[in-house]
C-alpha cells in the first residue's frame, strides 16, 4: 500500500484520533468521582483553615462534618434562602449585582462551644484569582481568623497572602462594625490607617497588586453581608 | 546503526554525556518553572519519564505505519494524549502536587526532549531499545530538576520536601533565606553552575 497517498494519511489520522479520543474519555470517566472528591476536600480544607482546625489529611470530610453544623445561603437583605452553599461557584456570583447574589455562610461550632460564621471571598490579584474564607464571631463584627489562597501569584511575594505572617493578621483585633458602620477590612501599606476609620491589616511589601487585590475582593465580597452580619450582631 | 545497538549506552548517555538539559540544553523552560521546590520537581520529572517512555514506544511501534508527511503531528497527538492522561491520574492520585504543577504537566507536550527523542530516536528504532532510551533520557532531565530543585528549596526556603533543615538558631543568629533562590533567574544561574561543573569533569563537552 501507498504510505504515502491522501487516503492512506486521512484514514490513519482518523483512527488515530478516535482511538486517542476513547482513550482520554474512558480515562476521564473512570477518575471523575476521584478527582471531584479531591476538589470537594481541598475546598473543605479551606473553609476549616479560616478557624485554625487542621485536618488530618484522611480526615477532611469527618472534621468538616464534625464542625460545620449548617450550610446556608443568604440573599443581601439577609433571609434565608433555598439552594446548596457548597457548590456554589463565587467566581461566578462576584460578577452579579449585590443585591441580586447568592451569599453561601457556613455556620462553625468549635470544640469551645463557640459558634464561628465563614464567609467566603473571590477575587483578583495580579496574575490570576485569589480566594479566601474569613471566619466571623457569633456578634457578627469581630474577625476569627481567615483564610487566603491564589493561583498563580508571585512566590515570595504576592504569594505570601497564603502564609501565617499574612493571614494571622485576621484576629479579634478587627471589627467589621464601627460605630455602628459596616466597613469591610482593608489591606494597606505599612499602617497608613484608612481615612474611612476601617479596621485594617498591612499588606505585602512587594505584593502591592496582590494586597490591593485582597482588599478590593474583602470589600467586593463583605459588603452584601452587611444586613446577615448585622441581624447575628442584634441576636 | 539499525544492526547493532549498544543497550548500556542508550540507556546511560544521556545521564550525562548526553544529558537533555545540561548538554543538549533542552526542556529549560520546565526546569526553571517547577525547581523552586524539591517535590513538584520529583513528581513532574516522573511524569515525564513515563510520558517519554511510553510515548517513545507507542512512536517506535508505529514507526513504520506513520505516512512521512504528518510524522510530527503523529508524534504530538500521541505525546498530548499521554499527557492529560498522566495530568488526570495526579489529580485523582496527588492532589496537593497537581495544583503547585497546575499548568506545567499540561506544558510537558511542548518540551522539546520528547519531541527530540521522538524524532531523532524512536522514529528510527525498535520499541525495547526506545524504551530504554526513553527511561534514560526522563532520568536524566530528572536528575537536573532535582539538583536544581534541592538546592532552590533548601538555600531559598530552607526546608527540603517541606521539612524544616536550616535550624531554628541559625535564623536567631541572623541567617536569613535567600529569597531571590525561589525567583525563576535563580534556577537559570542553578543550571549554568550545574554546566560549568559538568564541563570541567568532562573536557571533550569543553567547546573553544
Amino acid at each position: 500500500m501507498n504510505k504515502q497517498s491522501n487516503v492512506y494519511t486521512t484514514i490513519y489520522i482518523i483512527v488515530l484520533v478516535l482511538v486517542v479520543g476513547t482513550a482520554l474519555a474512558a480515562t476521564s470517566l473512570a477518575l471523575k468521582p476521584r478527582q471531584q472528591e479531591n476538589i470537594d476536600a481541598d475546598k473543605m480544607r479551606q473553609i476549616l483553615a479560616a478557624v485554625h482546625i487542621t485536618p488530618a489529611p484522611g480526615e477532611i470530610k469527618e472534621d468538616f462534618s464534625r464542625y460545620i453544623r449548617k450550610q446556608i445561603l443568604v440573599d443581601a437583605q439577609g433571609d434565608e434562602i433555598e439552594g446548596d452553599a457548597f457548590t456554589i461557584n463565587m467566581a461566578q456570583e462576584v460578577k452579579i449585582e449585590e443585591a441580586n447574589r447568592k451569599l453561601p455562610v457556613f455556620v462553625c461550632e468549635l470544640e469551645n462551644g463557640e459558634t464561628k460564621y465563614i464567609l467566603p471571598a473571590y477575587g483578583a490579584g495580579l496574575w490570576g484569582p485569589i480566594w479566601g474564607y474569613i471566619a466571623i464571631d457569633s456578634n457578627g463584627s469581630t474577625v476569627y481568623g481567615a483564610y487566603f489562597a491564589h493561583q498563580g501569584e508571585t512566590p515570595g511575594l504576592g504569594a505570601e497572602i497564603e502564609k501565617p505572617a499574612f493571614t494571622d493578621q485576621f484576629n479579634s483585633d478587627l471589627n467589621l462594625f464601627k460605630d455602628g458602620r459596616y466597613l469591610p477590612i482593608e489591606v494597606v501599606k505599612g499602617g497608613v490607617a484608612p481615612s474611612n476609620g476601617a479596621d485594617y491589616v498591612n499588606g505585602i511589601s512587594g505584593g502591592t497588586i496582590t494586597s490591593k487585590g485582597v482588599s478590593a475582593m474583602l470589600e467586593n465580597c463583605l459588603l452584601p453581608y452587611k444586613n446577615y452580619l448585622e441581624q447575628l450582631s442584634k441576636n | 546503526m539499525a544492526d547493532k545497538i549498544n543497550y548500556k549506552s542508550v540507556f546511560f548517555n544521556p545521564f550525562s554525556k548526553n544529558n537533555p538539559v545540561i548538554v543538549q540544553v533542552l526542556g529549560i523552560c520546565s526546569v526553571l518553572a517547577v525547581t523552586a521546590q524539591l517535590e513538584p520537581a520529583i513528581v513532574m520529572g516522573m511524569s515525564v519519564i513515563a510520558v517519554l517512555a511510553f510515548s517513545n514506544v507507542i512512536i517506535s511501534l508505529l514507526r513504520n505505519t506513520i505516512p512521512t508527511n504528518i510524522r510530527i503531528i503523529v508524534q504530538l497527538v500521541v505525546v498530548a494524549g499521554l499527557v492529560v492522561i498522566v495530568d488526570q491520574l495526579l489529580k485523582a492520585y496527588t492532589y496537593d502536587v497537581s495544583k503547585q504543577l497546575s499548568v506545567f504537566i499540561g506544558l510537558i507536550i511542548t518540551n522539546c526532549i520528547l519531541m527530540g527523542r521522538l524524532e531523532a530516536f524512536a522514529m528510527a528504532n525498535s520499541p525495547w531499545p526506545s524504551f530504554l532510551d526513553g527511561i534514560g533520557n526522563g532520568i536524566g532531565y530528572t536528575i537536573i530538576l532535582v539538583i536544581v530543585g534541592f538546592f532552590r528549596e533548601l538555600l531559598g526556603s530552607g526546608t527540603l520536601l517541606g521539612y524544616q533543615i536550616v535550624p531554628q538558631w541559625c535564623y536567631d543568629h541572623g541567617y536569613v533565606n535567600n529569597g531571590l533562590m525561589i525567583l525563576p533567574p535563580m534556577a537559570l544561574i542553578v543550571v549554568a553552575c550545574i554546566i560549568w561543573v559538568h564541563r570541567l569533569c568532562n573536557k571533550d563537552l569543553q567547546e573553544d
